[in-house]
């Protein structure tokens, strides 16, 4: 290979990841088995290659999860020979610490954020990567590449470091730990693009599939009935889904699609005409959602 | 797809966010649900037109208090060019994130209120982007609707700004004007029916022709080293690279270079990155980079080519924006990091704060330099650091200094 033009979101990616490496001392890949997390993955091989990604993946399991994710979660971690460490939001809940949201739109997704904090003083760990874009969603757009978080995990929305030209200044006291958003300029169809061009492997849960689902709020919910409210009047049906974004099943709304190939997806988010996040019933609690789970210090 | 990175400048109420908002309605970058929310919330808050500010901002103190705070990234693609507009608050007070949000962007548009014209805010972004040496420029006065698009109004307005900017040393047949109404939508797609005196392009495709704009391609070669990377495998048992991204021209395969702090020289043996082995490497790219010799090389060190040497310097004398509420204090040791090298810093002496009002410099020595001030100032360094005019390169002429007790990235300087 003579000459190669370097994606520039790619690079700037790298640059980040490298970053992270030098500048802290316990960094974890936050990993949620969603496409987004993936596309971090090689982009950390990348920027180790030829060394191994000198960083474990975390998994903070909801419990409530599409079991082709973890299927493919653990086939990448053994093919790549990475660490995984799994913490359980179910583990909280037993033990009484957290309150299992109930009705009609309860959801894990909360939880998660107790988990992740009681994992990240578990490890010590003072660098959390995480696979979060500016344009998904309205706050995320206001975050640094390197987020400093309070001992509590919280976010000082109006109290930002700013960013200048490359300089990443990760300095923290001990206690604090920081978010790093290495895809933070990346859109939606820059992820689908990367991932077809780079012929990375994803979840079939992404493609079109035959899925039992039943239909709230304009939204295709999954209908399973074990990790999802459904009322006796909401009616089961069958169609052709895929999902566009992977979270935990209670917070995850599939889009009615007939596309098999990730070339199919592109196109599809192309054409598309409603934002990726409109599908995360998790945002849909009001506007201020994300800001308000952010300064809680979920990710 | 190329990528066209822009920052957004103006003061309290001219409509930025609106202008914004307004962009990426007419390009079709407003998905549906985006959409609908907008309008539920006009309705609410009784408007009898979109308000498309809510579509930037992101924080529900802005949205209670209709200011922006932060800096907003937003996303958008128009005819197979990406842009990404780093939306910036007008308020004196959040000057520090106009300062961040346009060290990484090619371009700026300064917005300026058609019934206020030039304010001290216009001044302060001039005074940035002059800074910054930000290569394109464009004034886009809004709010036409409200001066029923006179045009001796706007033109008033741009003699000014041309009589402003030639104070500050800008380069005119860099700086572009368009007369706009955001809020109803003329000169933003397409020109304006409204003022059909003007003869310009609309905003839209003023912001196409910055395509291609680089402030840094054709720049000394800098390569700062990330860090060492050894896999220690049995396959790369003596694979040692310099892991770094290149800034300014290309480097090749076969290129002497001269390494620092050590001065030593070396040739550059190998390029690689994941997919391969490279002959050579162009700006911006994220690459490793294997030298001919065995040397003691380490993160924060510094590659370039044999005869474009740096500057080499244990005091220094730089331009310094001070980004801090604790103010700069004569005497005072920070942290410097100037690319990828830490070093400590004494504050010798502030010469003087810029008057951003004229572009020049109030000489008259002081012991403290205050968060959004700029003063000139001079540096003692605990090692020296090897910098070039930042003219020269904007990677290898900037630093930041650190304090110490908050780790805050306090300042942005540039060296003189």
């Amino acid at each position: 290979m003579k000459n190669l033009k370097q994606n520039p979101l790619e690079s700037e990616a790298i640059f980040i990841f490298r970053e992270v490496a030098s500048q802290f001392e316990k960094p974890v890949i936050l990993f949620s088995g969603g496409k987004d997390s993936i596309t971090l993955v090689r982009l950390a091989q990348k920027a180790f290659y030829p060394g191994k990604i000198p960083m474990p993946l975390l998994h903070i399991d909801t419990g409530h999860n599409f079991p082709e994710t973890i299927e493919f979660r653990d086939k990448l971690v053994s093919e790549l020979g990475l660490d995984l460490i799994v913490r359980y939001v179910q583990d909280n809940i037993d033990s009484g610490k957290v309150k299992e949201e109930s009705g009609k739109y309860a959801s894990r997704n909360m939880l998660q954020t107790e988990t992740l904090l009681d994992t990240i003083e578990e490890f010590g760990f003072d660098a959390c990567i995480g696979g979060a874009r500016r344009d998904e969603e309205k706050a995320r757009a206001k975050e640094r590449v390197f987020s400093v978080r309070d001992d509590f995990g919280g976010w000082d929305e109006k109290n930002q470091r700013p960013e200048v030209f490359d300089f990443l200044n990760g300095r923290i006291d001990l206690g604090q730990n920081v978010r790093v958003f290495p895809i933070s300029n990346w859109t939606e169809l820059d992820v689908w693009s990367y991932i077809q061009k780079e012929k990375i492997e994803i979840p079939k849960i992404y493609f079109a599939h035959k899925r039992s689902v039943f239909l709230r709020d304009g939204l295709i919910w999954s209908a399973h009935d074990q990790y999802v409210y459904r009322a006796d009047e909401e009616e089961v049906v069958d169609m052709q889904v895929r999902f566009r974004t992977v979270g935990d099943m209670s917070c995850t709304a599939a889009v009615a699609s007939g596309a098999e190939t990730i070339d199919q997806v592109v196109e599809e988010i192309k054409a598309s005409s409603i934002s990726e996040r409109g599908a995360r019933i998790d945002d849909k609690r009001s506007e201020a959602a994300m800001e308000k789970r952010k300064q809680q210090g979920y990710f | 797809m190329k990528v066209v990175k822009i920052a957004t400048a103006g003061s309290v109420d001219d409509g930025k966010s609106t202008l914004i908002g307004r962009i990426l309605y007419e390009t079709n970058s407003l998905t549906e649900d985006k959409l609908l929310a907008i309008e539920e919330k006009s309705k609410i808050n009784g408007f009898d037109y979109l308000d498309f500010s809510l579509a930037t901002d992101g924080l529900l103190a802005e949205r209670e208090q209709g200011i922006t705070i932060d800096v907003a990234h937003i996303y958008f693609s128009h005819q197979n060019t990406s842009f990404i507009i780093a939306d910036t608050p007008g308020h004196k007070e959040y000057t520090r994130n106009m300062i961040t949000g346009a060290s990484t962007s090619d371009a700026s548009i300064i917005l300026i209120d058609a019934r206020k014209g030039v304010v001290e805010q216009t001044y302060r972004h001039f005074f940035i982007t002059q800074l910054l040496q930000m290569k394109e420029i464009i004034v886009c006065v809004n709010k036409m609707d409200l001066v029923d698009y006179d045009q001796n109004k706007y033109l008033e307005i741009v003699e000014y700004v041309k009589y402003l900017a030639e104070s500050f040393g800008a380069d005119l047949s860099k700086i572009h004007f368009v007369p706009v109404s955001a809020l109803k939508g003329e000169n933003i797609l397409n020109t304006s029916n409204e003022m059909p005196w003007f003869n310009g392009l609309s905003l839209i495709s003023l912001i196409h022709c910055l395509e291609g704009v680089s402030n840094d391609e054709n720049s000394l070669m800098r390569y700062p080293v990330q860090q060492v990377i050894r896999p220690k495998t049995e396959e790369y048992h003596d694979y040692r690279a310099y892991a770094g991204k290149v800034y300014g021209n290309a480097i090749e395969v076969g290129e002497k270079v001269r390494l620092y702090p050590s001065e030593n020289e070396a040739v550059v043996s190998g390029i690689s990155v994941f997919e391969g082995a490279l002959n050579r490497a162009s700006h911006g790219m994220s690459v490793s980079i294997e030298l001919d010799r065995e040397l003691n090389l380490s993160r924060g060190d510094l590659l370039v080519k044999v005869g474009e040497e740096p500057q080499v310097a244990k005091q220094i004398k730089a331009k310094l924006c001070w980004m801090n509420s604790d103010a700069l204090r004569l005497g005072g040791v920070y942290l410097l990091q100037h690319g990828l090298h830490i070093v400590k810093a004494k504050v010798q002496e502030i010469q003087g704060v810029y008057d951003i009002t004229k572009g020049e410099l109030n000489d008259s020595a002081k012991s403290k330099l205050q968060l959004n001030e700029i003063g000139l100032v001079e540096l003692k360094l605990s090692k020296p650091i090897y910098y070039d005019n930042f003219s020269e390169s904007r990677s290898n002429g900037s630093f930041i200094l650190i304090d110490t007790k908050s780790n805050n990235t306090a300042g942005l300087g540039f060296v003189v």
